[in-house]
């Protein structure tokens, strides 16, 4: 690893060539692929068009297409991969482990139980299928740091609990599908499965400004990770508040993966695989935040694209794509950690 | 280089407990400044726990520990991280985290989101790679070296660190004869060298009175004997801590105690 000193006293940094070239390179390649997810559709329009179309040149027609039905569709692609991404590595970093993830620990479940408990039982008390979403994922949240506090918490207990509560909610997601009427049960599972179709603006603010909030946040507390991935006692040492920074890094996790959930659904494996994915691109022992962030934006904008083309005529959720792109990754993740002897 | 600066770390009346279980119970201990001490004690005596507390590791249920007459808790942790450095006993590194970037960690209580890589951290990251003579292994992963040379690297990462006074957990833990005299070795280096308070935790009391200028004595939560290496190992203070019967001797290369356990199958021929 390569070290300058970006040296104007007092200001001091250090660079990883390796880190800034995969960060441009990935950010060039999801450009390319968020282009291509308003270039497609019915009504084709060319990249360079799509270009043009968003510095605000162009036909009206084109403009109209690209503003009101596209841009929001590939923006909340885009914004919902970063937030997994982000909030994936930030959780593994913390536990040391890759599989702390919001999907593993139960959040994204906890969304969609109470999603699904609004949808079969109707109540939904006047809030939107997002709001309900994101109230199911941070009560989930909550529920696991309130089961694995014991004198402070450790990444081991947030992992074990979350997989239990994990267990509750998708049992209670499944109870609630098997009761329900067929046509409620059909839209809980459209929602389930994740999917970026006929997002409108609507869904997309929210989520536009939490990302805003929280995406700084969480890369600042990134930095703070890097001595609590040398253990609690080591980083108490190194002057780490070690239970506030972990508090910090839950609640910016859990709001990123919960806006993301309550305007995507549970888009599965993303908030995994992304990082575990950049992580072995940077070279890094760990998941470099926002290298995971943009891995996460690229793998939802491309599996979006996979689903919308991969058959003629009919629509993938992306959802289904990422989970058949991800599962693969998890298998050779466990299977290299078990013969590297760190799979427990 | 720490010589100018004498830190007084002291515990009084000093109760540690675990949850319901009190482990330290009473307790009044004064780090000399610019020695090493050795704490000795059998198994549970409180050692550790001990160690702990001197780092603000663990809070005191009563009495409190000070450095320069201010409780712990009361200094701000990053400028305590500046004055005191502690080594838990065998840390894990996550996998493929290579050397350079654990002693470069080391510096965190010195860097500011604005100054990442001063001049001052690149040298005490250099310099502590020399000290502990692993400069030629900056680049590789701490987790696929010898035990030898990963606690060589850990105790790099808390001498980059810069604290006058260091805290170390059974340093020598699962390594062999040879390593854990390369380590007590190199700790007496950064302390004869730079002038450092060292604080540590030994299991082995001929090692303790080779390399501690005081030791300190522990059983069952109390302090039962405190001292130099002379006056502190005794054959009935080793009883009475380890309740093991033995003969000291004088060490013939350093002059120190050494201890001779007799056990139940031999007898002492003198």
């Amino acid at each position: 690893m390569t070290y300058f000193r970006l040296a104007v006293p007092p200001i001091s940094g250090v660079f990883r060539p390796r880190m800034l070239a995969l960060c441009l390179l990935l950010a060039a390649a999801a450009f390319l692929a968020f282009c291509s997810v308003v270039a497609v559709g019915d009504y084709p329009i060319t990249l360079p068009e799509v270009v043009q179309a968003l510095a605000g040149v162009g036909d009206p027609g084109t403009l109209l297409i690209v503003r009101e039905l596209r841009l929001p569709r590939a923006l909340a692609g885009l914004l919902v991969g970063l937030a997994f991404g982000v909030s994936g590595a930030l959780f593994q970093t913390m536990a040391r482990n890759p599989m702390a993830s919001p999907d593993v620990i139960g959040l994204t479940q906890g969304s969609g139980t109470a999603v699904v408990a609004a949808i079969t039982l109707g109540w939904t008390g006047g809030l939107s299928v997002q709001a309900i979403g994101l109230l199911g994922g941070l009560a989930t949240a909550l529920l696991v740091y309130a089961l694995a506090w014991k004198r402070g918490t450790t990444g081991y207990r947030i992992i074990l609990v979350g997989i239990g509560v994990s267990w509750i909610c998708t049992s209670a997601t499944d109870w609630l599908i098997a009761r329900g009427g067929l046509f409620q049960a059909q839209a809980a599972v459209g929602w389930l499965v994740g999917s970026l179709n006929g997002r409108d603006w609507n869904a997309v603010l929210p989520l536009a400004l939490a990302c805003a909030v929280l995406l700084p946040c969480a890369l600042l507390l990134g930095r703070q990770l890097r001595t609590l991935q040398l253990g609690d006692d080591v980083a108490a040492g190194l002057g780490t508040r070690v239970q506030l920074v972990r508090f910090g890094v839950l609640l910016a996790g859990v709001g990123l993966i919960a806006f993301g959930t309550a305007a995507g659904g549970p888009i599965a494996f993303v908030a995994l695989a992304a990082p575990q994915i950049a992580q072995r691109l940077a070279g890094a022992a760990w998941p470099p935040a926002l290298a995971s962030g943009l891995t996460g934006a690229l793998v939802v904008l491309a599996a979006d694209l996979t689903g919308a083309r991969l058959i003629p005529n009919m629509e993938l959720p992306v959802g289904i794509v990422t989970g058949v792109l991800g599962a693969p990754v998890l298998l050779w993740l466990l299977i290299r950690a078990n013969r590297a002897g760190s799979g427990g | 280089m720490y010589e100018t600066y004498e830190p007084d770390l002291r515990a009084s009346a000093l109760h540690l407990a675990y949850d319901d279980r009190p482990v330290v119970t009473g307790l009044d201990v004064a780090v000399p400044p610019g020695k090493v001490t050795a704490i000795v004690g059998a198994n549970a005596c409180g050692k550790s726990t001990l160690l702990r507390a001197l780092a603000r590791l663990l809070a005191p249920r009563q009495g409190a520990v000070t450095l320069d007459g201010l409780a712990l808790r009361s200094i701000p942790t990053r400028e305590l991280a500046r004055r005191l450095g502690i080594l838990p006993q065998s840390p894990v590194a996550p996998e493929g985290l290579t050397v350079i970037d654990l002693v470069t960690r080391g510096r965190s209580p010195h860097q500011t989101w604005w100054r990442q890589w001063s001049a001052a951290d690149e040298a005490a990251v250099r310099g502590a790679l020399e000290a502990t003579g692993i400069t030629d292994l900056a680049e590789r992963a701490v987790d696929e070296l010898s035990g030898g040379q990963r606690q060589r690297a850990w105790i790099a990462m808390a001498v980059a660190q810069g604290t006058p006074v260091l805290l170390l957990d059974e340093p020598t833990t699962y390594l062999d004869l040879a390593h854990q005299v390369d380590v007590l070795d190199l700790i007496t280096d950064l302390n004869r060298r730079e002038g450092r308070t060292v604080v540590m935790v030994l299991h082995d009391l001929n090692q303790a009175a080779r390399y501690a200028d005081h030791v300190i004595a522990m059983k069952a939560g109390r302090v039962v004997a405190e001292g130099p290496p002379d006056q502190v190992i005794t054959a009935a203070t080793v009883e009475e801590v380890f309740d093991l019967r033995c003969q000291v001797t004088t060490d013939p290369v350093s002059g120190t105690p050494l201890i001779i356990p007799i056990g139940r199958h031999h007898h002492a021929v003198r």
